[in-house]
């Protein structure tokens, strides 16, 4: 505290009359403690001491029940020539190149599409933002309904157009696309607010010169629209990749992971050495690795974010 | 003449952009409809040739019989029980640090501070492995307090009340200290009544995040029967020869029910709430 200039003195008796800021600082500080203690000691007992933890249980060979012993950097070293861990993350990045590209296009195009001058776009951002708050679980379900042979796709498209479809959630070639769709109707309602929203602060009294200038749509949205949406656009891509690396919900339900382990992903690996084959130490590596993959992508953007995102409008 | 027929081809333009999103908000409620339907139709009508809206019947039976073919009643008290009680923790402990944060002067305010939004970094998948040996060695396994208590402290909401503490003027307090109210009464008479707003946020979205949580409750819960959540209890219904698809849509829809209800009824306040805090999901 640089203004801190009045100090009591030396023995000056506790509570003199116009004692200065610091007795105010040492007494804003005892509060401060009490205030701040169910926080701090719940995020030191629950998120801080257990991140130290993992970090310490993936280097040791830790069954649920059993002997532990000192790995050092042997559970690393299984996971990079474990196959399976292997293509677990090849699934988890394939999901996320189809999910995140796709997310973005949808919800942005539905968003610029839906401009101000649409009647009734309150009523579609509530009612895309349904799924985002429903229980995913719930969602899911519907979803293996809708992909079960016999379901409303593989009916629909036998009935009305006389398609043979396959069985989306058993074959290794449809699993991933179906959950990515799935996953696309759930969550893009998130980034079409945030995108709807930035729209919403574009003037439009911009827009409406540029086009009796005779700029096209596309100019339009390329020139004035998307310079000043570019901060949302970061924050949008940056939390959807975040999210979308910790894919669990959908594949677990939809397709346990099959067929095979052609749509298992890193949580749910992390669940299976954890819960299934009780192996503590590997699932607490696979979830550092997880995370690592999640700090260099993010480090990644916010390095990238000079490129192309623009603060000043 | 040229702004004539330009004014006619935009109303061309609003009318085949308003019917095509008509067909949008269709496509993108079939699902959901899809749901709703089989949830009202009897079991050996769900799958048929070709698909149909309704059944031979409307069977609103299924919403009561979903509750005899597995505890759901047990399920919801469940779900509510830990939401509550997880959301008034949440609240509890968010605004009391949130007040110390945007209010109180100590040493080392800011590092705190920094200290809390680094721990928003760290994904759930790292915590559950020790967060589990922690939950065995308090003896927590398969209790209401693991479902509860875990992820209760999250600096999520100390973040958004202290933004919003930070907009209230600090003439108010200041008249409340002259009046000779401590920290204490100031926060509890002054503070959380002006951030009813902000509260309501968080609690909504923390009720909703307990209601619709499940790889924590999937993993630290045995006994299912007695003390699993609804998305614990639906997911039972995966692998199990011959579902109920009828009974299981009765059960999902009605999972759905009050986070829809939350949603549309609170709609102004949640998109504000998400937008200034940029809240990610679960």
């Amino acid at each position: 505290m640089a203004t801190d200039t009045t100090v009591a003195p030396p023995g000056a008796p506790a509570g003199a009359p116009r004692a200065g800021r610091r007795p105010a600082l040492r007494r804003d500080g005892r509060y401060a403690s009490v205030f701040l203690a169910p926080s701090l000691g719940g995020l030191a007992l629950f998120t801080l001491f257990p991140t130290a933890m993992a970090l310490g249980i993936s280097l040791f060979d830790w069954p649920v029940f059993g002997e532990r012993t000192f790995q050092g950097f042997g559970n690393y070293s299984h996971l990079m020539h474990d196959p399976v861990f292997r293509r677990v993350v090849l699934n988890t990045v394939l999901f996320v190149v189809l999910y995140v590209p796709l997310n973005v296009v949808v919800s942005l195009g539905l968003a610029v599409w839906l401009g101000p001058q649409i009647r009734g776009r309150q009523m579609f951002r509530v009612l895309f933002f349904i799924p985002v708050m429903t229980p995913m679980v719930a969602n899911v379900m519907v979803w293996r309904l809708l992909f079960q042979p016999g379901g409303l796709i593989d009916g629909g498209l036998e009935s009305w157009f006389g398609i043979d479809a396959p069985n989306f959630l058993g074959s290794s070639n449809w699993a991933m696309p179906a959950i990515v769709a799935m996953s696309i109707w759930q969550g893009f309602g998130y980034n079409f607010l945030v995108f709807s929203a930035a729209i919403d602060q574009v003037p439009q009294s911009q827009l409406e010169s540029a086009q009796i200038d005779g700029a096209g749509p596309l100019q339009r949205f390329r020139y004035i629209t998307w310079p000043m949406i570019t901060p949302s656009m970061f924050f949008a891509t940056t939390m959807t990749l975040i999210t979308s690396f910790q894919v669990f919900a959908q594949p677990f339900i939809l397709t346990q992971g099959g067929p095979g382990v052609a749509t298992q992903t890193i949580v749910m690996y992390v669940y299976n050495q954890g819960w299934q084959f009780l192996q503590m130490g590997l699932a607490s590596a696979a979830g550092w690795v997880l995370f690592v993959i999640i700090m260099g992508i993010t480090a990644i953007q916010f390095v990238g974010q000079k490129r192309w995102v623009n603060y000043d409008v | 003449m040229t702004s004539e027929t330009n004014s006619a081809a935009r109303k061309v333009r609003s009318g085949v952009s308003h019917t095509l999103l008509v067909l949008v908000a269709i496509a993108f409620l079939g699902p959901l409809v899809y749901a709703v339907s089989t949830s009202l139709k009897p079991a050996d009508e769900v799958f048929t040739a070709t698909p149909h809206l309704f059944g031979s019947e409307i069977r609103w039976k299924n919403y009561a019989d979903a509750f005899t073919f597995a505890p759901f009643d047990r399920y919801f008290l469940n779900s509510l029980l830990v939401a509550v009680a997880g959301t008034l923790v949440v609240v509890a402990a968010s605004s009391m640090s949130a007040y110390a944060f945007a209010r109180l002067k100590f040493r080392g305010r800011e590092q705190l501070f920094v200290l809390f939004l680094g721990t928003l970094m760290v994904p759930q998948e790292v915590l559950i492995v020790p967060m589990y040996w922690l939950m065995q060695a308090l003896g927590w396994v398969d209790s209401y307090w693991a479902l509860i208590l875990p992820w209760a402290f999250t600096a999520f909401g100390t973040f958004l009340l202290r933004q919003f503490f930070l907009t209230i003027p600090a003439e108010l307090e200041e008249a409340a200290r002259v009046d000779g109210c401590g920290p204490f009464g100031t926060f509890l008479r002054i503070m959380l009544p002006l951030a009813r707003p902000a509260i309501a946020v968080l609690t909504v979205f923390t009720f909703i995040s307990f209601w619709g949580s499940f790889l924590w409750p999937l993993i630290i819960i045995n006994s299912v029967e007695d003390k699993g959540t609804v998305p614990l209890g639906l997911a039972q219904f995966v692998g199990q020869q011959g579902t109920q698809w009828n009974l299981m849509m009765a059960a999902s829809i009605m999972a759905m029910l009050p986070t829809v209800l939350l949603v549309v009824l609170l709609q102004k306040h949640l998109v504000r709430g998400l937008l200034v805090t940029g809240l990610g999901g679960r």
